[in-house]
């Protein structure tokens, strides 16, 4: 168990090592001189090009050696210092991250999770069953088609607009202040509603329609024809193929964690929502290179983690991996 | 395989699936079987009988029509502000026109357009890579497997959308073709591990040992034995790849960060939500765009679903 996962944490590590090397080395050898660039699109007055010319130079630490600023590079993000953004000025790029991500998480982890848990069990019932197969599988198709900014789109149109049930943006009313009172909490449930069911049915189509499949495959297979040749009822065989269904869809959580933190980018743009997305998408518009750059590292990082926990999931619900590793040879 | 394929990987847990309890879905023709004639005519009776496959099938190419077709249909250009504005779909501009006074209509085909040429590059140049790397290091295994497969592990751990983000803010992206590229050279590893894996369960067989011994190099190998033994598997990635290259393409035009001088579905959506055609109302305005990729990614989606029964007779319907 620990060598399978140390050699997981390896790879997390390379990956890790590799993302920061990306996103230093992006500005760097880029096509043209990435702060020529930089100003050309930022619309600059001539008078203040020069300063901010300086500034950036600085910034990015363009005038010592390059192997210097790698290893600059790597001191700094130690301490923690992403560098400053540019639309708020003084305000470093990590206070920013860490002010948006409660509401990024707050929308994430249940959507993943839950979408998980009910699209496995939505997709178990409907294998093998005519009725509800003909429903299901339609239906989860044209949800994992959907682009996710797209349903929001549609779900704020609907909900918001034309029946104005749900508030259409932020994560919480003008009346209220962020605190942990019973106001604010039920405001934010209500502002919370419509961008989680956004991420959370599209993911709930691709879980359900891979369980049902998966589900038939291991209806075909031996052990579970022996069972139900002893006898065994219906039940217990399907009780039997869930289990075993359920641990590709392990893995296959994952790998979907990179579709689902795009999904939630792109719905929390479409309401406003104060998360990472929302600071995305201003970072892109204002072209505060270093807080995107930031927002990058801490995306993946926050995979990496995710990834890691996933790791010690499968650990516990599937014995294999236990057996094998204490070396049961 | 099962099709599940949003954008990067969620088609490979079914891959594995299918390793660890079933037979690999590749059907192994033994050598010197006709592949040819008997095999082909079968497909294609199967095929057209598989209401699914039908169905996804007719859809995808009724898009793929409209978007070679519709611009010539109209008069009006995509991005001229010539039109009256905000107007709901009227016999002069069949889906309404934009708060700018531009032809949704004309919007719509163009940007379907758009959406078929990053399926089709991004989707291809990913299955080029998925497909050469999973075969190099399935069949060459040693090292060459171990350094190929740590490659393919840090590039899927990463989040696509994140790394074309930091890639897209630095290098303006100025063509449709550039950003296909940039998705194709970002989302192959799901393909490569699907192929690595079933290489491994193919490189053993027989007909592969004789093939070696009869002098042949790897290519050669590769080229006439393997691929042509999981071609229907190959077949059905690439149809994923494609669906999931429109997907994150779409993402990224809404971010803003795709060729702004030009059209696409993405753009649409973008250039309703921040012109409030929600608030207004205008649903002619973003429904279409969504529509038009749900249609294409699901049509292709479904066909894949179809696809898989055609290949695999223990999925057919009994």
């Amino acid at each position: 168990m620990l060598r399978y996962l140390s050699r997981k944490v390896l790879i997390y590590l390379l990956t890790f090592w590799v993302a920061v090397t990306v996103d230093w080395a992006i500005p760097r050898f880029m096509p043209g001189d990435p702060i020529e660039g930089l100003l050309s699109r930022m619309h600059a007055q001539p008078s203040s090009e020069a300063a901010l010319s300086g500034y950036y130079t600085n910034a990015f630490g363009f005038d010592v050696p390059l192997w210097k600023q790698y290893l600059n590079f790597w001191a700094a993000l130690f301490h923690g210092d992403l560098g400053r953004s540019i639309q708020n000025f003084p305000t470093s790029v990590t206070e920013l991250i860490m002010s948006a991500l409660p509401y990024t998480l707050a929308l994430l982890v249940p959507a993943i999770l839950l979408s998980f848990w009910a699209g496995n069990k939505v997709g178990a019932m409907a294998a093998r069953r005519k009725v509800l197969d003909n429903t299901v599988l339609p239906a989860g198709y044209v949800l994992t088609a959907t682009p996710q900014m797209w349903l929001g789109i549609v779900l704020a149109w609907l909900f918001a607009s034309t029946w104005a049930i749900f508030p259409v943006s932020g994560a919480y009313g003008l009346d209220v202040q962020p605190a942990w009172s019973l106001e604010f909490v039920l405001s934010f449930l209500y502002h919370w509603i419509l961008p989680f069911s956004a991420l959370f049915l599209v993911a709930f189509g691709g879980w359900a329609i891979g369980m049902r499949n998966l589900i038939i495959y291991e209806l075909e297979s031996d052990y579970s024809n022996y069972l139900a040749a002893l006898g065994a009822p219906t039940k217990l065989v399907r009780k039997y193929a869930y289990r075993n269904a359920l641990l590709p869809q392990v893995t296959g959580l994952a790998l979907a964690l990179g579709a689902v933190v795009a999904g939630a980018i792109v719905v929390e743009i479409v309401f406003s929502y104060p998360g990472l997305g929302t600071l995305t998408l201003s970072a892109i518009q204002n072209r505060d290179y270093f807080l995107i750059q930031g927002i990058f590292l801490f995306l993946i990082t926050g995979v990496l983690i995710a990834n890691f926990l996933i790791d010690i999931a499968y650990v516990v619900i599937d014995p294999r991996t236990r057996v094998g590793m204490q070396g049961g040879s | 395989m099962a099709a599940r394929g949003r954008g990067a990987g969620v088609a490979l847990g079914a891959v594995e699936a299918t390793e660890a309890v079933s037979p690999p879905v590749a059907t192994v023709h033994e050598p010197g079987e006709p592949t040819t004639p008997r095999v082909r005519s079968e497909f294609l009776y199967f095929a057209l009988r598989n209401w699914k496959f039908v169905l996804g099938a007719a859809v995808v190419l009724s898009c793929l029509a409209l978007a070679l077709v519709g611009p010539l249909l109209t008069d009006h250009t995509p991005l001229e502000f010539t039109g009256p504005t905000d107007q709901p779909p009227s016999s002069e501009y069949w889906f309404g026109t934009t708060s700018f006074g531009q032809d949704v209509y004309a919007q719509f085909v163009y940007g379907l357009r758009a959406a078929f040429l990053v399926g089709a590059l991004g989707g291809g140049i990913a299955w080029l890579l998925g497909a050469a790397i999973g075969f190099t290091a399935g069949y060459r295994g040693g090292w060459i497997d171990d350094v190929l497969n740590m490659l393919t592990n840090v590039v899927l751990v990463i989040p696509t959308l994140a790394i074309l983000i930091i890639v897209a803010a630095y290098l303006e992206v100025q063509s449709y073709s550039t950003e296909a590229v940039i998705i194709g050279l970002t989302s192959w590893p799901w393909a490569a591990r699907a192929v690595r894996s079933q290489t491994f369960s193919l490189k053993t067989r027989e007909f592969v040992e004789v093939a070696r011994l009869s002098g042949r190099n790897t290519r050669q190998i590769i080229a006439t034995e393997l691929a042509p033994n999981m071609s229907s598997y190959l077949l059905m990635m690439f149809i994923l790849l494609f669906g999931g290259a429109i997907l994150i393409g779409a993402s990224l035009d809404f971010l803003g960060l795709g060729p702004s001088a030009s059209i696409s579905l993405g753009l649409m959506m973008n250039n309703a939500f921040l012109a409030s055609a929600l608030l207004l109302g205008s649903w002619w305005w973003f429904l279409p765009p969504g529509l038009g990729i749900v249609a294409i990614v699901g049509g292709l989606y479904v066909m894949n679903v179809g696809l898989d029964e055609v290949f695999n007779p223990k999925l057919r319907e009994l």
